[in-house]
């Protein structure tokens, strides 16, 4: 890959007001299509939430705009999904540029065994970052609301945290390097309520710098925090599991008046 | 043998466990105290009965007996100060090339740098080497390694002989060959038991070193590797283990010369080849000599393992709790 193509950072003040422009036509898995037929704009300074049953393609679809699923092999997508004018799929693009510009949260809390200080700075240190790293990891800290529960032990393991602070480490881990979107995959699947509660004030403040897509089988959840809203469903007509998108739209449009049956179906709770 | 637990109108096919099952239960917990208590009565006869052989020359010579040079048993003189270092010199170095080399391997054929199927090919292979019996090794290495890195060993010696590494000629059996060979033989131990520790470290700490933008290599060194370190620390202490214990081998190329040397290419001796080597023709005084060296022998095994299991037992908590 010595020839990829750089991703030029992006510039701030585009007239656009798409973060990540995702047009997914097909998504395989070897032989298996796993996705069809999603266009998800993902909005600056928004959370697009992303609902729908299990098996809807929701986190392939939100893994495939920071090219995670380029880890799983047989991986294979068509369309084009534009982070800020590029097409990061296109020939010679590095997926590990894509990933420092675009951060990811995990469903299960995923810090190193390391020290929390080690934790955040690790982006740092990875984009070989030469200012005032202590500076950076404070602030991530206190952006994931973490700093006033762990400044006296920074060395400690990031492992010694509670679940819920384990994640919002996480938060401040994939935040240290201010990457311009945060992809968050159910971040609170594995959350007790207090803590999930917290994570999702956390997305409500992070949202002013950021913009974050978030998929979460919670569709309360969605509705608390998301400012769009995108539905998927599975279609199991073919035979196969198909994951494609049915509606998206403002959150409250998608739960107040949604457009199609199947939407109204699981809003109501009627599958899930 | 208990009061009876009775649900008075029970229409359901829960029954209590037949007696024949809780006489199971007892049995099998009796076979595997037995088994237990066994391997520490084991361990504490070895000990009991080196050491009452070993008990004349440990009240003749002491603790002289380490950190004299001289092996003479005409005299009566005896003393495995060059036995220590060359035990412990080759077992470093061995350590240093095949724990090198065996980490390489075990990174190479767990982060899906091959395919699944030529990977395990790889990894029977690497486990075959364990069971090449050291006398193979042994004469493989006098007509193969000797031959073979005898005239770059000269070489380095005419050229550079001013290091103290190289301050010497190899003229046939030295610590170089038994440092190879000995390298080789711990391989399979580092390599399999360090495959297991990565094997471990949780899909989704890796999925967070790439979701970061990590590079291949960044997410191994930085993040897989450093979160097996545990496993792979396991994994040199049994090496080392094994190289201070490698007898035959060693008994066949280290040149069993009772001398202490920096050079790679003078022959030296170790405890398990000076016990091999002697032991045959040994006559008293000797013998009870060879028993404290033996004795010695077991204490550094024991000592390092000991360590070994400490250093990770601290680590793990570190990690655990800190």
């Amino acid at each position: 890959m010595s020839t990829a193509a750089v991703l030029r950072r992006p510039k701030t003040g585009t007239s656009s007001d798409i973060a990540i422009d995702c047009n997914v036509n097909k998504i395989f898995y070897g032989n298996f299509l796993a996705v069809r037929d999603s266009a998800v704009p993902i909005e600056k300074g928004k959370i697009t939430g992303f609902i729908g049953p299990s098996g809807c393609g929701k986190s392939t679809v939100l893994r495939s705009l920071n090219r995670m699923n380029d880890l799983i092999p047989g991986f294979r997508l068509e369309g084009k999904v534009d982070f800020l004018g590029q097409d990061i799929y296109a020939k010679g693009i590095d997926p590990v540029v894509v990933r420092r510009y675009i951060g990811m949260v995990f469903q299960q809390p995923n810090p190193f065994s390391m020290s929390i200080f080690d934790n955040v700075a690790f982006g740092l240190r990875l984009n070989r970052f030469k200012g005032d790293v202590e500076e950076k990891v404070e602030h991530a800290l206190r952006r994931a609301a973490l700093w006033d529960e762990v400044k006296d032990k920074l060395k400690a393991s990031g492992l010694s945290l509670s679940g819920g602070q384990q994640q919002r480490l996480c938060i401040a881990r994939a935040v240290a390097t201010e990457p311009t979107v945060l992809l968050m995959d159910e971040p609170c699947s594995a959350l007790d309520p207090i803590a999930t509660r917290r994570i999702e004030e956390l997305m409500l403040e992070l949202k002013k710098d950021y913009t974050i897509a978030l998929v979460t089988h919670n569709m309360q959840q969605a509705r608390r925090v998301a400012d769009v809203t995108a539905f998927f469903s599975v279609d199991i007509s073919k035979g196969g599991r198909t994951g494609f998108l049915v509606e998206i739209g403002d959150t409250n449009n998608i739960f107040d008046a949604p457009e199609t049956e199947l939407t109204k179906q699981y809003i109501r709770g009627e599958f899930s | 043998m208990s009061v009876q637990f009775v649900v008075p109108g029970s229409k359901s096919v829960s029954r209590p466990p037949s007696v024949a099952a809780y006489l199971v239960d007892r049995t099998f917990f009796f076979i595997a105290a037995l088994g237990a208590l066994i391997i520490i009565a084991l361990v504490a006869y070895i000990l009991w009965e080196i050491g009452g052989q070993a008990l004349p020359a440990i009240r003749t010579s002491g603790a002289k007996f380490l950190i004299n040079t001289g092996w003479d048993a005409q005299r009566g003189n005896f003393g495995i100060l060059p036995q220590i270092w060359g035990t412990l010199y080759s077992s470093l170095l061995a350590l240093a090339i095949g724990g090198f080399i065996g980490i390489t391997i075990a990174i190479f054929l767990t982060q899906d740098f091959l395919p699944p199927r030529i990977a395990v090919i790889f990894r029977t292979l690497i486990e075959m080497l364990a069971a090449i019996p050291s006398v193979v090794f042994g004469l493989w290495g006098i007509f193969v390694v000797i031959p073979f890195v005898r005239p770059g060993a000269n070489w380095l010696f005419e050229h550079a002989g001013f290091i103290p590494f190289f301050g010497s000629s190899l003229s046939g059996p030295g610590l170089l060959p038994a440092v190879i060979v000995l390298s080789i033989m711990i391989l399979p131990t580092v390599a399999a038991i360090s495959q297991d520790a990565i094997g471990l470290v949780p899909y989704k700490i890796k999925e967070a070193a790439y979701g970061m933008g990590a590079t291949r290599w960044e997410a191994i060194l930085k993040v897989i590797v450093p979160t097996a370190s545990g496993g792979i620390f396991s994994a040199l202490v049994l090496g080392f283990g094994r190289a201070l214990g490698e007898t035959m081998a060693l008994a066949m190329l280290i040149g069993n010369s009772n001398q202490i040397s920096l050079s790679l290419f003078s022959p030296a001796n170790t405890l398990a080849a000076l016990l091999a080597s002697n032991f045959p023709e040994a006559a008293q005084p000797e013998r009870q000599a060879l028993m404290y060296a033996a004795l010695v022998l077991l204490a550094i095994t024991l000592v390092v393992n000991v360590f070994g299991t400490l250093i990770l037992i601290w680590t793990s908590q570190k990690v655990a709790k800190a």
